[in-house]
């Protein structure tokens, strides 16, 4: 075989063995995959709210897959039972992430289900959690003399909230929070079977 | 169906280390060197050559073996229309890497300062931390390494395939294509628009630009395998012409609109990530190290046989590696477990490739002392053989518990991504610049600077962090220590990760001003222009 083709052909073997197997064999195998009892589909808000979530990049410092208890202490932090596949039957794209700078998030809304601490932690992180290097989202909100009816106004410790204003959080900060407190996957990740009755 | 492939997996690897202990044992490897001359002309064996070196390191550098023959001026002539065919394709992509490796040090050191005073800047929505990190990645991968890269492989494969470059106008094109779909790309991630999967954010829409354009400028390249004249292919065309075959191919699978799904896309992300890393900035690097090394020092690489067998193990074992990203998630274990046997089996062509280093450059290590291109290969090479072997370890479940979510494993992106890949492209861009200009960097002193600013600043960004992300992992294992322990314990890390930085963008705004210098042909014209085919004695 000439040496050009002997490469070509190797090149594309070896890239068709790896794709096969960590991409092929995988989608034949999760492809029937039904999600769990518990777990609903995303409203409109929480999927807003996970476009947010993507488009700030929280990915990059929030992981959302606890490990087992036989691997790391994750339950015992409150971050949640090891998921399944079907647990993320609704997630396009997946967030799974990769680093904990902060903690992961999969019952991040089962932990704290309060949507003011979110608003307020999401416009000054350290205002709620002291020596937190989360970045400020200040500009989810609007800081403005006097609140129009139907705005959210943000309750803010009174040392970090804005002298003689308001602030009030915009529609891109109640999805997000929509979607945060949406994360909850607390329900059994394998069904009770069915008592069969005679 | 998962025993099955996992067994197969087991038997394949071994039956492949089989294959090599015998190999050793039936001394294939041994210095046949045919196919590692075909990179010098007939009688160029023994004749140094640096054309990042000033004069005087030349002659220093010669100095250090015996006299040298006169190389075949035929041959040399050859080599000198080869240069001339891709001098402005390089210059172009040359140019366009270095302005890139602007952007990824002005981006990579505000995600750094951002991560310990996370106040700084906090009011701009398109610098946030989360976006930052994310152009800084996308710049260095797409734009500094992706253009460089190409930049070499122009510029060495007419070399190695002993012809011109053929559709030399449609690579242009393509680069043109290419940074045009990284700059959209780019600027929809500063806006917050983005596919959300990590190394894949750029919205498909402009990735199809980089598609085209890619296709664009690998086409000149099979028109130019087409028309060489050498028999052989030396193994830097493997690693090169196999590299630029296989990241299209990643790429379009893990931007396929629609398709991927859950879970089964964290395992598609993951082959992509890692496979990004192993088939196409590793082959480059490795294939870039493997001609300018033994260039350099007039000496052909002691075992090309090695050489080959460590091309087919890394092509085999490296796509299959990015499991590892995922132990502990809920991915089929069967896959973790593969990835995890196959990163571990990524020694066999890490240590192949580290041998052939050290007994090549054994005898003649004086040599980095003289040449500016073999100091940043060597220590390149050598940053290899630290962060494959890291990374084969990282995968054990024992380990990755500790280290997976912490900045240990940033430390480690740096170590080969920048000491290794960046170090060894930053080495021939010194190479290449001075026969695409036909001029000598005006200040030598400047390169110097560049590689002691880098390889310091990388070096304590990666002790720093390594160290911080350890702790990190740590703290984070023990349920008594509050969570806000395992950042607190990071902050002086992450400050030493900024100072690593800050002396690494010092050495690229260094290494960018020297690069100006050269082409707008200020500085003192030391020796013009360069004739670097000058045999010994006579430099020109």
């Amino acid at each position: 075989m000439k040496a050009d083709n002997l490469l070509i052909t190797g090149a594309i073997v070896m890239i068709g063995i790896a794709g096969v197997a960590l991409v092929g064999i995988p989608y034949i195998q999760l492809s029937d995959i039904k999600p769990p009892k518990g777990l609903k589909p995303y409203t409109s808000a929480q999927l807003r709210g996970r476009e947010e979530y993507v488009s700030q990049g929280c990915l990059y410092c929030h992981s959302q897959q606890p490990r087992d208890k036989s691997q790391a202490p994750d339950a015992d932090r409150g971050w949640g039972r090891a998921p399944v596949a079907g647990d993320y039957y609704y997630d396009k794209p997946h967030l799974l992430g990769t680093m904990r700078t902060g903690p992961d998030l999969f019952n991040i809304g089962a932990r704290q289900p309060s949507i003011d601490w979110h608003l307020g932690h999401l416009y000054q992180p350290r205002a709620y959690v002291p020596g937190s290097i989360m970045p400020p989202y200040g500009f989810l909100f609007e800081v403005k003399d006097k609140a129009d009816p139907g705005e959210h106004v943000v309750n803010l410790p009174p040392d970090f909230a804005p002298k003689d204003k308001v602030v009030v959080a915009q529609p891109r900060a109640l999805d997000l929070v929509a979607y945060l407190t949406a994360l909850n996957h607390t329900y059994p990740a394998v069904e009770a079977p069915d008592v069969q009755t005679r | 169906m998962a025993t099955i492939t996992l067994l197969s997996a087991y038997l394949i690897s071994i039956v492949a280390l089989v294959f090599f202990i015998i190999a050793m044992i039936r001394g294939w490897f041994d210095s046949d060197g045919r196919g590692a001359e075909v990179i010098f002309a007939p009688n160029e064996i023994g004749t140094t050559d640096d054309p990042a070196a000033s004069v005087e390191a030349r002659k220093a550098l010669q100095a250090t073996l015996p006299v040298a023959r006169a190389p075949d001026p035929k041959e040399l002539e050859a080599r000198a229309a080869a240069d001339d065919s891709s001098r402005l394709l390089t210059f172009v992509f040359m140019g366009c890497s270095i302005l890139w490796l602007l952007v990824v040090s002005a981006t990579g050191l505000i995600a750094s300062i951002k991560l310990h005073s996370p106040d700084w800047l906090g009011a701009y929505e398109w610098l946030t931390f989360g976006r930052i990190r994310t152009l800084h990645l996308n710049a260095m991968a797409y734009g500094f390494l992706s253009t460089a890269g190409f930049g070499i492989a122009f510029w060495l494969l007419p070399r190695l395939l002993k012809t011109t470059l053929r559709g030399e106008r449609l690579a242009l094109f393509g680069g043109v294509l290419w940074n045009a779909g990284l700059v959209a790309g780019m600027g929809a991630i500063a806006a917050g628009i983005s596919d959300g999967l990590e190394w894949l954010e750029m919205p498909w829409q402009a990735c199809i630009l980089l598609v085209i354009g890619g296709a664009m400028m690998a086409l000149p390249l099979v028109l130019t395998i087409k028309h060489r004249t050498v028999k052989h292919l030396y193994v830097s065309v493997w690693y090169m012409g196999a590299a630029l075959f296989w990241f299209p191919t990643l790429f379009i699978v893990a931007k396929l609109p629609g398709v991927h799904f859950g879970v089964e896309q964290a395992a598609m992300n993951w082959w992509y990530g890692h496979s990004v890393l192993g088939l196409f900035f590793s082959p480059l690097a490795i294939a870039t190290i493997y001609y300018f090394l033994p260039k350099v020092m007039g000496v052909p690489i002691k075992s090309y046989s090695l050489s080959v067998l460590g091309f087919w193990t890394l092509a085999f074992f490296y796509g299959q590696v990015g499991g590892h990203h995922l132990v502990g998630s809920p991915v089929p274990s069967w896959l973790i477990t593969l990835s995890i046997v196959q990163s571990m089996m990524m020694i066999i062509p890490v240590v192949a490739f580290g041998v052939n280093q050290f007994y090549t450059m054994r005898g003649h290590m004086s040599m980095l002392v003289h040449s500016p291109t073999l100091r940043f290969m060597a220590f390149g090479g050598l940053m290899y053989l630290a962060t494959s072997l890291q990374g084969s370890f990282e995968a054990l479940r024992s380990m990755n518990t500790v280290v997976h979510f912490t900045h240990y494993t940033v430390a480690h992106a740096h170590l080969g991504l920048y000491a290794f890949v960046a170090m060894t492209f930053f080495g021939g861009m010194y190479f290449i610049m001075p026969r695409v200009m036909e001029r000598e960097w005006p200040y030598p002193k400047l390169i110097l600077w560049h590689f002691w600013l880098s390889a310091i600043g990388v070096t304590v960004y990666f002790v720093g962090l390594t160290i911080g992300g350890w702790l990190q992992g740590m703290a984070m294992l023990d349920a008594a220590r509050p969570f806000m322990e395992s950042v607190a314990v990071t902050l002086p890390y992450l400050k030493a990760r900024s100072v690593g930085g800050g002396l690494m963008t010092l050495g690229h705004l260094v290494f960018a001003t020297h690069f100006l210098l050269m082409v707008l042909k200020l500085g003192p014209a030391r020796h013009a222009p360069a004739t670097f085919y000058a045999p010994k004695g006579q430099t020109a």
